[in-house]
């Protein structure tokens, strides 16, 4: 089955060969936002190269420095984690038995996850770290004091402090790309489309007929059946706003199969998190993570209808086919 | 060689209409990541990704199908899924093949009785080399190189003999080798011309070339190639290249299984063919599998060239390169007469095919030199045009400059004290020139390297003995000038200036015009016959105020006029040309490129094609023949002929791309009958699937309605070429110049017979299977940084990503020596030592080859002594040698040694 | 970047409040409902050039964001065929090539043998440059070449070039500057001249 590629974020052609006043909108910079839905990464690492564009654009478009340092010796993997310079960052697992009949090199391109349930927010004292109404989780540099609470809270270690600004920093899904109707700067370099963008609820979709290819591909060679989705159903953390197609067990690329919120953790913090702790366990089959994406689709709706259409059928043309 | 232009004949787009994707020589995910995109898209919609590649890169990491080889051995590959496939009960069962073949190849055409192959062994000739091998005789420039040379006469077709048929101009071409096939017409009274439709007429060979359109005459091509690869069986080939037997035929049968009138397969390389001593025979031998297989000419098919640079296709074409001239012309040489232009279109011009137009292309290159001062009167001022005298290329420059034969250099964005081969060599040169002028965005190693090279740093130079005087200008970027690249598909695009650039920063057309402009003021008054010719160079370009209103700069040269000099005009009226078709030979037309001719029909940037942004809606495997220009003509893939049946319809509902339109009305003639559909069709738009040319045609005429391939003499595509390669009509397997292996082929023909040498000081190689260097060394490109590293290791975000130089070796070797990762390894040749960290890796795995085991040893060549980032200069270790017909050097293989430091 | 907070009733309507939450509430898990900032586009005013990628041969399309003299932002260009705007990381990093602390913005000079290098003006480094053109290539131009014919006789050919002036480069360079350069070249009858098509 064909599975569109990521589909440029705006249909105005040029076509004429003189620059572009500002005013003309156009490549980039179209009308409006994106609806306030949910939205987030879907990564297909089976088709990941580790180029490293994604790192590389998101620097460019974040002002984030480099921090040259030595040959790891970890594969072609050189900046290791991420952390306050590195809002993304791609994995190398080298999978080889000894005499090579077997053999793999998986390559993931990580980020964080904007989790439904995230831990950064949840313990972030001053209000820096906000949930946007794009359901991401964005921590804001000028109301963060480098405290240090949601690096411990992260069960992804995702947050570091950027020694630039000394404030805790982490991938913004491009939060100002969003509001201008712009896809996210890593999304929008990815050459294979490994990294996918678009609603939820879509790449949901995509990410569940890709499985199911591989899969039957898998059936028909006779190879095992390995490719499954990470973090985009609810059971994890209430779900994960950027999700991923894995072909191995989740510690294997340095994810955790579990994860717990601090409230969990820490029973004694607040009676709420007991609270929290107990409700998610009796939750059951309610899916707090669906009713949260229907209550922003509600409000895409409601918002459309006051602001007149801006930013229509946006969602649509993130995900949509190939142009 | 074997199809007729030198050039990607599909665009990577076109990969997503693919079946199968062989990528080899290639590594295509992790040096083109952007084409990558779309042989993933492919991948996505079902295609099978086959990487063959002596390390597992990350191509092979996401390849459907990976095939281990040894480094240099994939004409033996190749040569394996060759043989495999024409004996296949597929491809002798389903009858596209061979409709394709007969029609569309020379797979018919009779060959000279006396030709013999290397498979053949007589008293006078031994096995492993074709008929013809004698010793080469240097002449006066004495660094040609090569340690032998064929005459050619036994490999003609079976019939008279004709010149150079079928050249794309090649150093091979430029007369280092004496003309052997006679220049037909030579004493015949012919008008001398302008018109030289009777010298071109006269070039005809007597008879048409014989033919047996069964395929079964012992002596035709298809017979003689298919005994030729007889010998490749899979456990032969395995022998060689160190693969599973049962993993080539898998690779086989999936080009077998997705080529056919509803499937293509395409091939993907890049310099990991043609940087070995037979590397034009290695592409040669991927053009003749595409042939068999009916994948040229077709959507999804054809073999795309992955070049490295923004323009090296564009300057190639534009060449600043000694060899050609504009638009792959030969350049005129004291080797041959070519005294007057008669003299040179005699020796030069092909009768049949597009190339019998040679006289205009020409002609009015003569005028774009020369402008008025060009007449009939003085043969167009042929007599003022510079001829070459040897193989000037740049390993021979080298050479030439460490021998004191060379005072002046500008290294234009090359950086040869990194990326040159034997670097070191190329170092130590630099300290004999008077002056070298650098040009580039950042300090290179080259200019530098008087006082930062290592033998400098090290003592065993002192700065104060290179006398050397060194100039360094600061470039312009890519957004702080007007220009166009022409990218790997032949498409040229327009980039705008966006600002000035910074402080005395130019961009390189400014210094060469204003260079130029100089030299003309130092000139002029001169009396001397020497200096007429310059002092007639047409030479205006400057720019109209409106181009440079909005700049600080005021005197960049305009880059329109230089493109309506590329593009061609009406001599008299200056009205700008509409294509190559409207050239004459008789001065009224100037223009410099005829195949970019159609560029710029018109004045203004409004009608330059290049600068046109206007996509299909259907996405990258589209033509989109409104953004960008692609030449010739704007055609998207070329010999597209070749992508309906023989009769004009397509081969299939899939598979359409062009095809003849027997109703509609053909716009130049008004008749019905035209080549129509989705592309610009490369071929003669009028001309009847049926045509038949009269005999005594030339040009295109002569060509039937059947031969898609319009620039090779015979209109078919090569499946053995008579002329035009110096090292045989058909690929076979050699070792590279230094090798561990034994040719399992031909014990005693281990190498290229012709290939180029040069046996010079400095120059040290290794004995045949020397013990001192047991492994194979190979080089290579990482993703995160850009040839010698000037544009990437000076950059933040890059630098970061690879940070230092790296041996990649496997932990059997490592192992061997007693290494571990990321310790430091000396690494040895003949030329020198270097050290880096070990990146031990089962990426890289041990071969059986000829029952030993070889070692292949990995190492990028990225890092020099200046930048953010540093590190020793993996070329130091490389050597001077060359593919015969191109001059390029063989660093994807050769040997080493590898110690813990 | 810029944080206004906006009204949240514009922005998301009043259903954030609605039923689902309030449950979600009830629990004590992340209860905060969304806000929203509004960030400014860095490149909103920013003027469009298109251009090229000027790193290898698949030359891709690029958008470069420039206001006032100063490059802010260059990305993939989304409407192209070739690249969809997409890019590889050294793509990506096309702005550091041009905005970057280690480019060089003057002329230098290293006499021979000189230790050091000296920065010297434009115009005067152009004229030395002149200088030496001329001064070698009058040294040293062949104007005819004596060869032997098929036949074995010698022959004298027209040459009226030089082989001691040696030209390097072009396949990183615009074609204008190609078609410029080997056109002065071969115009003052220099003819080895080579670019990276060689390797």
């Amino acid at each position: 089955m064909a599975i569109p590629m990521q589909a440029t974020p705006v249909a105005t052609p040029t076509g004429a060969a003189q620059p572009i006043e500002p005013a003309a909108g156009s490549a980039l910079t179209p009308p409006g936002a994106f609806d306030a839905v949910p939205m987030g990464f879907f990564t297909d690492t089976t088709v990941c190269i580790g180029c490293k564009a994604c790192e590389v654009a998101c620097k460019n478009w974040n002002g984030l420095p480099a921090d040259v340092v030595a040959l790891s010796g970890n594969s072609y993997d050189n900046t290791l984690h991420l952390n306050g310079e590195n809002w993304r960052h791609v994995q190398f697992i080298e999978q080889f038995s000894d005499d090579r009949a077997d053999g793999r090199w998986l390559m993931m391109s990580d980020v964080c996850k904007h989790c439904v349930h995230a831990g950064c927010l949840e313990v972030c004292p001053t209000g820096a770290i906000i949930r946007t109404e794009y359901d991401t989780v964005v921590i804001q540099a000028d109301v963060c004091n480098g405290c240090r609470d949601c690096i411990a809270a992260c069960p992804f270690g995702v947050i570091e402090i950027n020694p630039v600004s000394k404030t805790a920093m982490k991938c913004t899904l491009c939060y100002d790309r969003l509001q201008s109707g712009l896809q996210p700067a890593c999304s929008a370099a990815c050459p294979t489309a490994s990294i996918r963008f678009g609603t939820i609820q879509e790449l949901q979709e995509a990410a569940t007929a890709r499985v199911e290819q591989l899969n039957a591909q898998a059936r028909d060679a006779g190879r095992p059946e390995d490719a499954y989705l990470y973090g985009a159903d609810d059971s994890l953390l209430g779900g994960l706003n950027s999700f991923y197609l894995l072909v191995d067990r989740p510690e294997v690329y340095h994810l955790p199969a579990t994860a717990k919120l601090p409230s969990q953790d820490l029973p004694a913090a607040s009676a709420l998190g007991v609270g929290g702790a107990i409700g998610l366990a009796a939750l059951g089959a309610v899916s707090f993570r669906k009713r949260r994406m229907d209550s922003f689709a509600e409000a895409a709706r409601d918002g459309r209808g006051e602001e007149g259409g801006r930013g229509e059928d946006r969602g649509e043309e993130a995900m949509g086919e190939e142009r | 060689m074997r199809l007729g232009r030198g050039a990607a004949t599909a665009f990577p787009g076109s990969l997503v209409h693919s079946n199968a994707i062989l990528i080899e020589g290639s590594n295509m995910a992790e040096c083109h990541p952007v084409a990558f995109r779309w042989a993933m898209q492919a991948k996505l919609n079902g295609a099978k990704i086959i990487h063959a590649d002596p390390r597992f890169t990350r191509t092979s990491a996401v390849a459907d199908l990976y095939a281990p080889i040894r480094a240099g051995s994939d004409i033996a590959f190749l040569g394996g899924i060759i043989n495999h496939v024409i004996n296949s009960e597929r491809w002798n069962t389903e009858p596209f093949f061979k409709e394709y073949v007969a029609t569309y190849t020379n797979a018919a055409t009779i060959i000279n009785p006396d030709f013999l192959d290397t498979e053949d062994e007589t008293a006078d000739k031994p096995l492993g080399v074709f008929s013809g091998l004698g010793p080469y005789k240097e002449g006066p420039w004495g660094l040609n190189g090569f340690v032998g040379q064929y005459a050619n006469a036994s490999w003609q077709y079976d019939r008279a003999p004709v010149g150079d048929q079928g050249r794309t101009a090649a150093t091979a071409q430029s007369g280092e080798q004496p003309v052997e096939s006679g220049q037909p017409g030579e004493e015949d009274p012919v008008p001398a011309g302008p018109p030289y439709d009777a010298l071109v007429r006269d070039l005809l060979p007597d008879n048409p070339a014989r033919r047996d359109e069964t395929l079964e005459d012992p002596r035709c091509v298809f017979q003689l190639m298919k005994k030729h690869f007889a010998r490749y069986t899979p456990e032969l080939v395995s022998e060689i290249t160190g693969c599973p037997p049962e993993r080539m035929i898998e690779v086989a049968e999936t080009l077998l299984t997705n080529s056919g009138p509803d499937r293509t397969s395409a091939i993907c390389y890049a310099v990991g063919w043609t940087q070995h001593t037979y590397g034009v025979q290695m592409i040669g031998t991927a053009a003749t599998l595409q042939l068999i297989l009916g994948n040229i000419g077709r959507p999804g098919g054809g073999i795309i060239a992955l070049r490295g640079h923004a323009t090296i296709q564009g300057s190639t074409d534009v060449p600043t390169l000694y060899h050609s001239i504009h638009g792959y012309m030969p350049a005129p040489t004291v080797l041959k007469d070519h005294n007057s232009v008669e003299a040179y279109l005699k020796a030069e011009t092909l009768p049949t095919s597009y190339w019998a137009n040679m006289p205009k292309f020409f002609v009015s290159y003569l005028k774009s030199m020369y402008g008025d001062a060009a007449t009939a009167e003085n043969d167009f001022g042929f007599a003022w045009h510079p001829r070459i005298s040897g193989d000037h290329s740049h390993m021979p420059m080298f050479i030439a400059m460490t021998e004191g034969r060379v005072r002046g250099m500008f290294a234009m964005g090359q950086n040869p004290a990194v990326g040159g081969q034997n670097a070191r060599y190329q170092r130590m040169a630099l300290g004999k020139l008077d002056w070298l002028v650098v040009k580039d965005n950042f300090e290179t190693e080259t200019a530098a390297f008087w006082y930062k090279a290592p033998e400098v740093v090290d003592g065993t130079i002192a700065v104060e003995d290179i006398q050397t005087e060194v100039f360094f200008f600061p470039s312009a970027q890519v957004a702080e000038m007007d220009g166009t690249f022409t990218n790997t598909q032949r498409l040229i695009k327009y980039h705008h200036k966006a600002v000035d650039p910074p402080g005395d920063a130019r961009s390189d057309i400014w210094f060469t015009y204003h260079l130029g402009k100089r030299l003309k003021a130092l000139y002029e008054g001169s009396a001397e016959e020497r200096d007429q010719g310059f002092l007639n160079l047409t030479w205006d370009y400057d720019p109209d105020p409106e181009e440079v209103e909005p700049w600080a700069i005021e005197d960049e040269p305009s880059v329109l006029k230089i493109m309506r000099e590329i593009n061609g005009y009406d001599s008299a009226t200056g009205e700008h040309l509409p294509g190559f078709a409207a050239l004459k030979d008789d001065g009224s037309t100037t223009c410099a490129s005829w195949i970019y001719s159609g560029i710029m029909p018109g004045p203004g940037l409004e009608n330059l094609k290049a600068a046109s942004r206007v996509p299909d809606p259907e996405g990258g495997g589209a033509a989109n023949l409104g953004w960008g220009f692609a030449w010739p003509a704007n055609r998207r893939i070329i010999y597209n002929r070749a992508s309906a049946r023989p009769d004009g319809t397509p081969w299939s509902e899939e598979k359409a791309w062009v095809y003849w339109d027997p109703e509609k009305i053909n716009p130049a003639t008004d008749e019905p009958g035209v080549w129509t559909g989705r592309d610009v069709p490369d071929f003669a738009a009028g001309k009847a699937p049926d045509y038949e040319p009269e005999p005594g045609a030339i040009g295109l005429d002569a060509l039937s309605g059947t031969d898609p391939f319009i620039m090779k003499a015979d209109g078919k595509g090569w499946l053995y070429t008579p002329t035009g390669l110096v090292d045989g009509p058909l690929p076979t397997h050699y070792e590279p110049m230094e090798s561990p292996a034994p040719n399992v082929l031909y014990p005693d023909q281990r190498t290229n017979p012709v290939l180029k040498a040069w046996n010079v000081d400095g120059n040290p190689t290794a004995e045949p299977a020397d013990p001192a260097f047991p492994h194979v060394l190979t080089t290579y490109r990482l993703t995160e940084h850009h040839l010698s590293g000037v544009m990437s290791r000076w950059l933040p975000w890059l630098a970061e990503l690879q940070p230092e130089l790296f041996v990649e070796i496997s932990p059997e070797l490592a192992g061997e020596i007693g290494v571990a990762n990321t310790e430091v390894v000396r690494v040895l040749t003949p030329r020198g030592d270097i050290t880096a960290k070990a990146l031990v890796t089962r990426r890289m795995r041990p071969m059986t080859v000829a029952g030993k085991t070889i070692h292949h040893v990995g190492m990028p060549w990225h890092w020099g002594y200046q930048g953010l980032v540093t590190g020793a200069v993996t070329n130091d270790l490389s050597l001077l040698v060359g593919d015969p017909n191109v001059t390029i050097h063989e660093g994807k293989a050769f040997v080493c040694n590898v110690e813990k430091a | 970047m810029d944080t206004a907070v906006l009204s949240r009733r514009k922005l998301l309507g009043r259903s954030l409040a609605g039923t689902a939450l309030s449950a979600m509430a009830a629990l004590g898990i992340d209860l905060r409902p969304a806000q929203a900032r509004a960030w400014s586009l860095r490149i909103a005013e920013a003027k469009q050039y298109p251009s090229v990628c000027p790193y290898c041969a698949v030359g891709c399309d690029t958008m470069v964001y420039a206001q006032d003299g100063v490059i802010l932002d260059i990305e993939g260009d989304p409407n192209s065929p070739i690249n969809q705007g997409t890019l590889c990381p050294k793509g990506a990093a096309i702005y550091q090539l041009h905005v970057n602390p280690n480019r060089l913005t003057q002329v230098l000079h290293r006499a021979p043998g000189a230790a050091s290098w000296e920065v010297i003006g434009l115009e005067e480094a152009m004229d030395m440059v002149a200088e030496r053109v001329k001064a070698t290539r009058d040294e040293t131009f062949q104007e005819t070449y004596e060869a032997t014919n098929a036949d074995g006789e010698p022959v004298e050919r027209i040459q009226m070039a030089t082989t001691e002036i040696f030209s390097l480069g072009g396949a990183t360079m615009d074609n204008e500057w190609n078609h410029v350069h080997q056109k002065l070249m071969r115009g003052l009858g220099i003819v080895p001249i080579e670019n990276q098509a060689r390797i």
